[in-house]
């Protein structure tokens, strides 16, 4: 008696986009031999907002707020290699305060986007704590990006020759304080996760690249800094004042998802060391004084100037009628964004609107190495792996 | 104490249209039955109370006082949702398994004896109808997911079926360890049993009952316990079949309103069957921790559910700080820590039992 062949067939499921731990609108296609993970076929799109097609019919300044969009976690560091691409091409110095801040911000920026990662790691593989506790410190980060621009999220406050509006004592201080007490709540999360055997079992050799890997496939960022290499462009090629801080790359040894986890922790640690800088800094004499170029062409002028002078008056209208116009020409700017190297590539034809401009998110070369992750791994792990990658759709899809 | 159970006995002993014990049964069933709801519906916000603590959030505090009547608001919008049922499913399994969970649920505290002789029945073979009762549960979880005809519920029902069934055997091994030092399957005998014998009879203060209660000679069973007791009941961090971020919500996916509701209650109240479990193994049910006059005024049934609040108190807290094991990680925890470690207490158990002649000898079975 023989029994008859039958084909065995491998069980595909939907995994997103309307899935707790799909991260916004991802939609994973998986194939799964039991709880194994056969194939990972990552959907995207759901989210494309057309930013880069967008940007090209607006003006320079207009298409700035669409770079908050982005990374909607870390929106400041969006607008930062905007504003670098632009200031690059027409040759303007930011003042040395302006250049604080935006140091400043960035730095807020990689603490909102991180405690937001490392939190919902914990939770993608069952912790729901952290996150709470995370948001208890984005809160406050949040009020400070509000008490800088007037908005918690959506900034547009890096523009293009410095930034809005200079930065209130108090406001400030209230930052010196938190950095005070930052490293306390920080350290709660870590003692809650880093030595949990659960949250290590999870963790360790999961979703491992190699360096050479993580080369291949385009990665940046804490993937990078994951699997060994101390590639940072705030160290390599160090724009604004990054030069003069004093502050250490974190490596990992492994590349799996435990190191990724302690590299951001650790990261955290470092901005906020930077952070106490920049506030040491602006409190300093040579700290004070314009936060923004003083080229009556790009930057626009303050309200009162504009009520006395007569130049004043026509820069203000012509800037926010027609905007600056851009000498024509080619740039590449790159900042490391909290979830890696975030670029523009800016081409100008010399009018007031780019004539093209290609965004470089790093989410998205980091997206599509999931199958090479997951492949093997069980449906468990694919949360983990897509909570270490740390992806936000804004600037994956875009 | 004499007079409560009197006085309780004579209401329920009144014979009505000539039904006599029986209509007694039903009355004692149904008290037992709306008490239980109750405690059920505040320790679901005692848990979400707990776990928001630990958030740093403030939890329910709308409805009521402190959000005291928050589950009965809950109750309500679940009973006047509309309920669900997917075009695709088997319509009668999938109504037939919330009521299949809850049922059981709730059938498995017919014997839990709150107070002294206090169970709705006192089986002498109690342990074993609990150890099947909940073991028959599992079959909610699989029916529910299979009849959903959806794929996440299915990998949860599949996950649960084998995760129940895996941590059964070493709840079995526990309690073996505990009937080896009562020689009875009463659990109302394994009370007495915590309270006549013991470490503080041999260090010569009986009245130190706290210590007879076998958490402290079995120390590691009831740990054991404890862990394969969340385990069994789907709870944090072994709660696979429902893994939020996995399994979006398990074998509950597709289940809305009425039936889920069901679902939600069948599994607090197995939580809280566990934990009663856990008082009577370990904690010395409804006994008082020191029996001296301020301690002994209280009654029992007090005691119990100070003790039952206490182990739900852990439970709680395990869900509010640990992460989730991934599936062969808690198969691997099952049978081969779990197990192992059961099985060898039992054997040293029984020789040390062999040996020295301890163990109760004032049963009845």
């Amino acid at each position: 008696m023989s029994v008859a062949e039958t084909e065995v067939r491998n069980f595909t499921i939907n995994f997103g986009p309307v899935h707790p731990s799909a991260h916004g609108v991802l939609r994973l296609i998986l194939e799964l031999d039991g709880e194994i993970v056969e194939r990972v076929d990552p959907h995207i799109g759901l989210l494309h907002r057309g930013t880069e097609k967008l940007i090209e019919a607006k003006t320079y300044l207009q298409a700035l707020p669409y770079f908050d969009r982005l990374d909607y976690v870390a929106p400041m560091n969006q607008e930062h290699a905007w504003a670098l691409a632009i200031e690059k091409l027409l040759n303007i110095e930011v003042p040395r305060r302006g250049q604080l801040i935006r140091v400043l911000y960035s730095e807020i920026g990689r603490l909102l986007a991180h405690l937001m990662n490392v939190t919902t790691q914990a939770m993608d593989i069952g912790a729901l704590t952290p996150p709470l506790w995370g948001f208890e410190q984005r809160e406050q980060l949040m009020i400070f990006y509000e008490r800088a621009s007037g908005s918690r999220m959506h900034a547009a406050y890096f523009r293009p020759g410095g930034v809005h509006q200079d930065l209130p004592q108090a406001l400030i201080d209230d930052i010196e304080s938190f950095c005070s007490t930052f490293p306390k709540a920080l350290e709660d999360i870590y003692s809650l996760l880093t030595e949990n055997p659960i949250f290590k079992q999870r963790n360790v050799d999961i979703g491992v690249v190699k360096l050479e890997d993580a080369w291949n496939m385009g990665f940046s960022g804490v993937l990078v800094r994951g699997s060994g290499a101390a590639w940072d462009l705030r160290k390599s090629q160090p724009y604004e004042c990054y030069d003069e801080m004093e502050f250490d790359i974190p490596v990992g040894k492994n590349g799996d998802c435990y190191d990724r986890y302690l590299v951001r922790m650790e990261e955290m640690r470092q901005s906020n060391r930077i952070m106490k800088q920049c506030i040491d800094k602006l409190n300093a004499p040579d700290g004070k004084g314009p936060v923004s170029s003083l080229d009556g062409k790009v930057v626009p002028p303050s309200r009162g100037e504009m009520k006395q002078s007569m130049e004043a008056l026509i820069h203000h209208f012509k800037l926010y009628t027609e905007g600056f116009k851009v000498p024509a020409g080619e740039v590449y700017a790159a900042v490391e964004a909290p979830k890696g190297e975030f670029g523009v590539y800016l081409v100008s034809d010399g009018t007031n609107k780019p004539y093209r401009c290609k965004i470089r998110a790093p989410g998205f070369a980091h997206l599509s190495a999931m199958d090479f992750l997951c492949r093997g791994h069980m449906l468990a792990d694919v949360a983990a792996i897509l909570g270490s990658l740390d992806i936000v759709f804004g600037e994956v899809d875009r | 104490m004499d007079f409560i159970n009197s006085a309780l006995d004579y209401l329920l002993g009144i014979p009505i249209l000539g039904w006599g014990v029986h209509v007694g049964f039903v009355y004692k069933a149904l008290l037992l039955l709306v008490a239980l709801l109750v405690f059920t519906a505040f320790i679901l916000l005692a848990d979400r109370k707990i776990w928001a603590a630990v958030q740093i959030r403030r939890g329910p505090n709308v409805v009521g006082p402190f959000g005291l009547l928050q589950s009965f608001a809950d109750l309500l919008k679940f009973a006047l949702k509309e309920a669900v049922i997917p075009a695709g499913a088997d319509k009668v399994l999938f109504i037939l398994a919330p009521l299949i969970t809850a049922t059981l649920a709730l059938g498995g505290w017919a014997v839990v004896p709150v107070n002294d002789g206090w169970a709705m029945a006192d089986l002498n073979i109690g342990i074993l109808y609990i150890l099947a009762i909940s073991s028959l549960g599992v079959y909610g979880v699989i029916i529910g997911g299979w009849a959903s005809n959806s794929k996440y519920p299915f990998l949860g029902s599949l996950r649960s079926a084998a995760q129940m069934v895996s941590y059964e055997v070493s709840i079995g091994l526990v309690i073996i360890t505990v009937l080896l030092c009562v020689g009875s399957l009463n659990l109302n005998d394994i009370i007495r049993a915590q309270y006549e014998m013991g470490l503080a009879h041999m260090i010569g203060l009986p009245q130190l009952t706290f210590l007879n209660w076998f958490w402290l000679p079995l120390f590691p069973m009831f740990v054991v316990f404890y862990v394969s007791a969340l385990a069994e009941t789907n709870r944090p961090p072994f709660d696979l079949a429902e893994g939020e971020s996995e399994l979006v919500a398990g074998f509950m996916t597709e289940y809305s309103s009425t039936p889920y509701m069901l679902f939600m209650l069948g599994e607090y109240i197995s939580i809280l069957l566990m934990c009663a479990m856990t008082t009577v193994l370990f904690l010395g049910g409804w006994t008082s921790p020191i029996d001296l006059p301020p301690f002994t005024w209280i009654p029992g049934f007090i005691w119990f559910f100070l003790k039952l609040s206490m182990v739900f108190f852990m439970i709680a807290m395990a869900k509010a700080i640990v992460p989730r094991y991934r599936y062969d990680q808690l198969m691997r925890i099952g049978w081969k820590v779990f197990l192992p470690l059961s099985l060898l207490c039992v054997i040293v158990v029984a020789f040390v039992l062999q040996l020295t002649g301890w163990g109760w000898h004032g049963g009845v079975a």
